[in-house]
C-alpha cells in the first residue's frame, strides 16, 4: 500500500512542479537555517571531557575581604596561597594546578626555524592523566618533576609541526625567556571544545564568550618551574589591593591560579567539599580570609555557570526556530491548498471505497516525500551554512562539522515538519463530502 | 471599496485566511527583532574612533632583550622614520579594538584605590614620543606630553608610571568631571596621582564591552620600556601596504630574535568586530529569505483562491464588474489579511523583545522600528498578490455562463 501512496505522491508532484518546488524550497532554507545553528550549538555545548567531566570539579574560595565587592559567589580563581594550600594537601584522587602566563617566545637551537611566539600553561602532572590528554610521543611529566621544578614541558602536535616538522622530539631543548627546557612529551591533536580547564570570568563577559572555545595551549610547563622562568609575566585575574609588583603574583593581593581535581565518588566529593569549608573557616580563624564562601561545581556545572555558549549563537538558533515556524507555516497553506483542488479526486477514490484513513494516509505520504525531498535539500543548505561558518575568523570556525547525529536530526526534523505540516490539510482532505465533490466533476 | 464581501468570503475559507495571518505575524515579529539587532551592531561597527585608522600600521616586536628596550626602541624608530611615506612612527603598549587591555581605576579623591567605589576604569595607554602624530590623536583642550615628561616617565616598581601628568579622552574626561574643565584637575589611585595636561577626541578602548563605556580611556606618557613593543607607522593610505612591509622586514632585520608580526589596522579592526559582522551578515540573510518565503506563500495560497474562484469572478465580471474591481478586491483582500497578521506580529514582536531582554541582555526594541516593519510587510504582501490578482482579473465573464 505504502509504495502505491508513494507513486500517487510522485504523480502528484510532477503535477504542479512549481507549487511543489515552492514547498520544498520552503522546508529546505527552513531546515537549513535551523540545522546551521543547532549544529553550531551541538558543537558548543557538548562534554567537552564525555565519560570523565561528572568527576571533575573547579574549585573556589573567597579571599578577597573587601567588603565591597560581589560575594554572592567565590572569585573565579584563587591567590597564591590558598591555591598551594589545597593543591599541596592531595585531599582529591588527583588535582591539578593551572596557571596562564603571558605567550612567550619560543625557539629550539639546531633547527632551522624563526623562534614563534607561544601561549604557554603552567599546571602540574595529574593535568594530563585528569584530562585524559592524548600523547604522541613520550608523556606528561611527574609529580616529582612538579616537587624538584624540573625544566621539563609538554608541547602540542601543532608547536611541535612548526618547529620540528613534526618528528619525535622527546629528548629536544626549547629555549625560553629564561632559558631552557627539555621536552618530555609531545601531544596528539587535542581539540577540546571548548578549552575548558581556562574557562573563568564568564560572568562578566556579557554573553560575549567565543574566545573561551580557542585552541589549547601550545606549551605546557610545570607549575613550580614556571614560577621561576615566569616570574614577572603572571597575569591576575583580578586583584583587590593594587599589586607591589605587576607580573610577581606570589604573594600579591591578586587571584590568578585554578584548582581542578578529580574525586571518583560521592563519598569523596562530600568529603572535599567538607575539606574547602574547613580550609575557609581555619583561614578565617587565622585572619587571612574574610569570607568563608566556598564551591565546588563539576567540569559541567563550571561551564553552565560561566555561561559559556556566546549569546549570539543562541540568538541566531532561536531565529532560525522561529524562521522554521514561518516555513512551516508557509508549507502548511500550501499543501492545503494542493489537498484541496484535488477535492474532485479524492472524492473519486471515497466513492469507490477508500476509507478516510487511507486519504488521510495517502495526503501524509505526500508530505513526507515533500519532507524528505526538502531534508536533502536543507542538508546541503547546511552543509553550505556549516562552511560559510568556517570562513568566519570566529575562535571556534575549525570546530564547525556535520557529524553523524547531526545528519540524522536533519532528516529527522525535515521529515517531522512537513509531517506537522501535513497533517492538518491531510485532515481536511480526508473529510471531502464524496457526493458533494462528485455533483461537481 | 466594501470590506463587507471580502470579510464574509474570508470566514468561508478560514483555514487559509489564518495560515496567511499567522505567517505575517510571526514575520513581522521576527523581521523588527532581526532588524533591530542588526542595527545595534552596526551602530557598534561604526561607533567613531578619532585616531587616523586608514593610515596605521602596527608591528609588535615580542620577545626582544627587555633590558636592551631603552637603546633599542629609538634605534628601530629611527629606522623606521626612514622609510619612504612614513609620516610618523611611535610606540605604544597597546592600540584601540586589539583586545589587548589593561584597565585601571582611579577616583578623583586622593584617597581612591583599586577597591574604592565610584571609580571609573580607564584603558591605559603608554605611548612614546611623538605618539599623537603616530595615531593621528586629535587634540581638543590643552596640550600632549613634552619631550621631558616622556624621558622622565617610567614604571616604577608598579603598573602605573611615576611621572604624573595624563591625557584623557572627552568622554572619560565627562565621566570624572561632569561639566567642568578637566584641565589641571587631579585623578589618583592611591598612592599614585595623575594632573590632566590635556583632552583628545574620543579614542576607543582596546576592549569595548558596551557603548556607554566604549572610550574611557587614558594616555601616559613613557620612556622607551619593553612595555611599549607595539611600533604605530603611519602613512598615507595608499602606500600602507607598502609601507607596513618594509617596517615589519626593517625591525626583523634589526632584531633578528625577535617574533616580528605587522598588522594594518583596518585588519585589527575587522578581527574584532568579526562576530559581529557576521551575526550582522547572519540576519540579514535569515531575513530576506524569511520575506522571500512569507511572499512565496503568500504567491501560492492567493493563486489557490483565484483558482477556486473563477467561477465566482467570472460571475462577477458578467453582472459588471470591471477588471479594476476584481484586482481592488483582492489587494483589498491581501490588505486586510496583512492588517490583522501585522496587528498580531506587533505584540508578538513585543514579546519576543521581552523574552530576549530577560534571557540575552538586550535593549528595549524602539517604536520605530514596529511601523516599518509594518510598512515592509504591507509591501510584499501587495507586491505578492499582484501577479495572481492580475490573472484573476483577466478571467473572462464567459467562464459564469459555461459552468454549473
Amino acid at each position: 500500500m505504502f509504495g502505491y501512496y508513494l507513486d500517487l505522491a510522485l504523480r502528484s508532484l510532477k503535477r504542479n512542479k512549481v507549487l511543489t518546488a515552492l514547498m520544498v524550497l520552503a522546508i529546505a532554507v527552513g531546515i537549513g537555517a535551523s540545522m546551521t545553528t543547532l549544529t553550531v550549538m551541538h558543537i558548543l555545548s557538548g562534554d567537552p571531557l564525555p565519560g570523565r567531566s561528572s568527576h571533575v570539579f573547579y574549585a573556589q574560595v573567597d579571599n578577597d575581604p573587601v567588603p565591597g565587592d560581589s560575594h554572592v559567589d567565590p572569585p573565579d580563581m584563587m591567590d597564591y596561597q590558598s591555591a598551594m594550600d589545597l593543591w599541596s594537601a592531595k585531599r582529591a584522587d588527583r588535582q591539578a594546578l593551572v596557571v596562564n602566563p603571558f605567550p612567550e617566545k619560543v625557539s629550539a637551537p639546531g633547527v632551522n626555524r624563526p623562534p614563534l611566539m607561544a601561549q604557554m600553561l603552567s599546571t602540574t602532572a595529574d593535568f594530563f592523566p585528569m584530562f585524559g590528554v592524548p600523547f604522541e610521543y613520550g608523556s606528561g611529566w611527574t609529580p616529582d618533576d612538579d616537587t624538584h621544578r624540573a625544566r621539563v614541558a609538554v608541547i602540542s602536535s601543532n608547536l611541535n609541526d612548526r618547529l620540528f616538522g613534526g618528528i619525535d622530539s622527546v629528548g629536544r631543548t626549547l629555549l625560553l625567556k629564561k632559558g631552557a627546557v627539555r621536552i618530555v612529551g609531545v601531544l596528539k591533536p587535542w581539540r577540546p571544545s571548548p578549552p575548558f580547564y581556562d574557562v573563568r570570568g564568564g560572568r562578566f563577559a556579557n554573553g560575549d564568550t567565543s574566545s573561551f572555545y580557542g585552541k589549547p595551549e601550545d606549551l605546557f610547563l610545570p607549575f613550580s618551574a614556571s614560577l621561576e622562568m615566569n616570574d614577572g609575566d603572571f597575569q591576575q585575574f583580578n586583584c583587590w589591593a593594587n599589586p607591589p609588583k605587576p607580573g610577581y603574583l606570589v604573594n600579591a593581593p591578586c587571584n590568578w591560579m585554578g584548582l581542578w581535581v578529580q574525586l571518583d565518588s560521592p563519598a569523596k566529593i562530600a568529603a572535599y567539599r567538607e575539606f574547602l569549608d574547613h580550609y575557609a573557616g581555619e583561614q578565617k580563624t587565622l585572619g587571612r580570609i574574610r569570607y568563608t564562601e566556598t564551591r565546588l561545581r563539576d567540569l559541567m556545572q563550571w561551564l553552565a555557570f560561566n555561561r559559556v555558549i556566546p549569546r549570539d549563537v543562541k540568538l541566531q538558533m532561536w531565529l532560525a526556530f522561529a524562521f522554521l515556524a514561518i516555513c512551516l507555516f508557509n508549507t502548511v497553506g500550501l499543501l492545503l491548498a494542493k489537498f484541496l483542488r484535488r477535492g474532485g479526486e479524492i472524492g473519486v477514490r471515497r466513492a469507490l471505497g477508500a476509507s478516510r484513513r487511507a486519504v488521510f494516509a495517502q495526503c501524509l505520504t505526500e508530505a513526507a516525500l515533500i519532507g524528505f525531498i526538502g531534508g536533502f535539500c536543507g542538508w546541503l543548505l547546511t552543509l553550505l551554512g556549516l562552511w560559510l561558518v568556517r570562513r568566519q575568523q570566529t575562535p571556534y570556525s575549525d570546530l564547525v562539522h556535520l557529524d553523524v547525529s547531526m545528519f540524522a536530526v536533519t532528516f529527522v526534523l525535515a521529515i517531522s515538519v512537513s509531517l506537522l505540516a501535513g497533517a492538518m490539510p491531510a485532515l481536511r482532505a480526508s473529510r471531502i463530502a464524496p457526493a458533494l465533490q462528485l455533483k461537481t466533476l | 471599496m466594501e470590506l463587507r464581501p471580502i470579510l464574509a468570503t474570508l470566514r468561508k475559507h478560514r483555514i487559509p485566511a489564518v495560515l496567511i495571518v499567522l505567517e505575517i505575524a510571526l514575520a513581522c515579529a521576527v523581521l523588527c527583532n532581526a532588524v533591530f539587532m542588526i542595527s545595534l551592531r552596526v551602530r557598534q561597527m561604526h561607533l567613531p574612533n578619532a585616531i587616523d585608522e586608514r593610515g596605521i600600521s602596527l608591528v609588535s616586536v615580542n620577545g626582544a632583550d627587555p633590558k636592551l628596550a631603552a637603546s633599542d626602541i629609538p634605534r628601530d624608530l629611527t629606522a623606521l622614520r626612514g622609510i619612504a611615506g612614513v609620516t610618523a612612527a611611535s610606540v605604544s603598549n597597546t592600540v584601540p579594538l586589539s583586545t589587548n587591555n589593561i584597565g585601571w581605576s582611579f577616583g578623583t579623591s586622593p584617597d581612591a584605590t583599586l577597591a574604592t567605589q565610584h571609580t571609573v576604569n580607564l584603558s591605559m595607554y603608554f605611548v612614546g614620543e611623538g605618539a599623537d602624530q603616530a595615531l593621528g590623536l586629535r587634540l581638543k583642550q590643552g596640550r600632549f606630553f613634552t619631550n621631558d615628561e616622556y624621558a622622565d616617565s617610567k614604571l616604577g616598581s608598579g603598573v602605573l608610571p611615576g611621572i604624573h601628568v595624563a591625557v584623557l579622552t572627552e568622554s572619560a574626561a565627562k565621566r570624572m568631571w561632569p561639566g567642568q574643565s578637566p584641565l589641571g584637575k587631579t585623578f589618583y589611585s592611591k598612592p599614585d596621582y595623575y594632573q590632566v595636561v590635556g583632552v583628545v577626541a574620543d579614542v576607543m578602548r582596546p576592549w569595548v564591552s558596551d557603548a556607554e563605556h566604549a572610550y574611557n580611556a587614558v594616555y601616559f606618557p613613557l620612556a622607551p620600556d619593553a612595555m611599549t613593543s607595539g611600533y604605530i607607522v603611519r602613512s598615507a593610505p595608499e602606500d600602507r601596504q607598502r609601507v607596513l612591509q618594509q617596517a615589519t622586514q626593517a625591525l626583523q632585520k634589526l632584531n633578528p630574535g625577535a617574533v616580528v608580526k605587522g598588522r594594518t589596522f583596518t585588519d585589527i579592526r575587522n578581527r574584532y568586530f568579526a562576530d559581529t559582522n557576521s551575526m550582522a551578515w547572519m540576519l540579514v540573510l535569515v531575513c530576506a529569505v524569511m520575506l522571500a518565503v512569507t511572499a512565496f506563500g503568500i504567491v501560492g495560497l492567493t493563486s489557490f483562491w483565484v483558482a477556486q474562484r473563477r467561477r465566482q469572478i467570472g460571475v462577477r465580471r458578467a453582472v459588471g464588474a470591471t477588471r479594476t474591481d476584481i484586482l481592488r478586491y483582492f489587494q483589498a483582500e491581501n490588505f486586510l489579511l496583512a492588517s490583522f497578521g501585522i496587528a498580531l506580529g506587533m505584540a508578538l514582536a513585543y514579546g519576543l523583545n521581552l523574552f530576549l531582554m530577560k534571557h540575552y541582555e538586550l535593549p528595549r526594541l524602539p517604536g520605530v522600528y514596529l511601523p516599518v516593519g509594518a510598512a515592509v510587510l504591507w509591501a510584499i504582501g501587495q507586491l505578492a498578490v499582484l501577479g495572481p490578482a492580475l490573472r484573476a482579473s483577466n478571467v473572462p465573464p464567459v467562464v459564469a455562463t459555461r459552468a454549473a
